[in-house]
């Protein structure tokens, strides 16, 4: 199968934890995943491997979401590579916790430019290529907090909100041109970003949860790659929640 | 094909009405029934057909027919 058939699937964050899961999920002959990282070349090399031990094909770009130009430049690569962006996944996150009073204004910033303005921009930048081409999936990666507020963590809860209103807002925007735009929001998952919970915690957490369990970046990945297939084209603007239960 | 020939191809083809209704002073959204997405279409379009750069700035100056085709004369 030649490039240009292959579906072009752009996933943000993706050489770790959820993300990387994500562009897995997608990993086949006939795909394409671009996906960035910011920080670790190591952890991309190891998502780009599994995804050709996997079958599929992927190229790993180190790109800063926050900036307009990088955006930019590396939507712009792949369109000349592809010449079109079937799925865009965004799903870089960064989490900067602590409660408010004691919350930096730094902390404040660089969680909600990375969360909020990265999926805007990156929104932006795909969809003038979706918008041409009457067809495209965007799916972003909410979170169970987004929709049930946290303590210690009102920067993140409010980017993780702030998605599911830039989500509902794009869906109604571009419906029109056969584009269809959802969030996954995930509860507590086995990642990156939660390995750090002490097992007290985790323990307590586990109990709130309907199913007994944490969940797996695989079953997060599964939802979002149905949000991005023929099978779901009736759905938009939509939030779904992942989370074994813990908000209904 | 002339610069406006082109344009008024694109446009034509683009909305999906005869190249007869479209006239110098016919006002995209108000005559040709575009919406907004339709204009930001009709200029990703343009700026590509003729490899030129409209800022938004620009674009939203351009209402009718006749706008488009004397901004692509002047800048390509």
């Amino acid at each position: 199968m030649s490039d240009n058939k292959k579906q072009t699937i752009v996933v943000t964050g993706g050489s770790r934890g959820i993300g990387r899961a994500i562009c897995l999920d997608f990993a086949s002959p006939n795909t394409h995943v671009y996906f960035n990282y910011l920080s670790s070349s190591t952890s991309a090399d190891e998502t780009r491997d599994l995804i050709d031990k996997a079958g599929g094909s992927s190229t790993a770009i180190k790109v800063n979401i926050t900036s307009d130009t990088e955006v930019n430049d590396f939507f712009r690569y792949i369109k000349e590579h592809t010449g079109k962006i079937d799925v865009l996944v965004n799903n870089a996150g960064i989490t900067k916790d602590g409660l408010i009073v004691r919350m930096k204004e730094s902390d404040w910033d660089n969680v909600i430019d990375t969360n909020l303005k990265g999926a805007f921009l990156c929104s932006k930048a795909a969809l003038k290529t979706m918008i041409r081409q009457h067809y495209g999936s965007i799916i972003n990666i909410s979170s169970l907090v987004g929709v049930s507020g946290n303590a210690g963590q009102a920067n993140y809860v409010a980017s993780k909100a702030g998605l599911i209103g830039l989500t509902k807002a794009i869906a109604k925007e571009v419906a029109s041109r056969n584009i269809t735009v959802n969030a996954v929001a995930p509860g507590y998952i086995d990642s990156d970003m939660t390995e750090n919970l002490s097992d007290k915690l985790k323990a307590e957490l586990i109990k709130q949860i309907p199913l007994g369990r944490v969940g797996t970046p695989q079953e997060v990945a599964h939802v979002v790659r149905f949000l991005a297939s023929k099978n779901s084209r009736y759905i938009t603007g939509q939030v779904i929640n992942v989370n074994g239960g813990i908000y209904i | 094909m002339s610069i406006e020939n082109k344009i008024i191809n694109i446009i034509s083809d683009k909305l999906g009405i005869d190249e007869n209704e479209v006239v110098p002073d016919a006002s995209f959204i108000n005559d040709l029934g575009a919406d907004s997405l339709d204009l930001v279409e009709l200029i990703m379009t343009m700026e590509e057909e003729f490899d030129i750069e409209i800022s938004d700035d620009e674009a939203e100056k351009l209402v009718t027919v006749n706008d488009v085709i004397t901004y692509v004369n002047k800048i390509a």
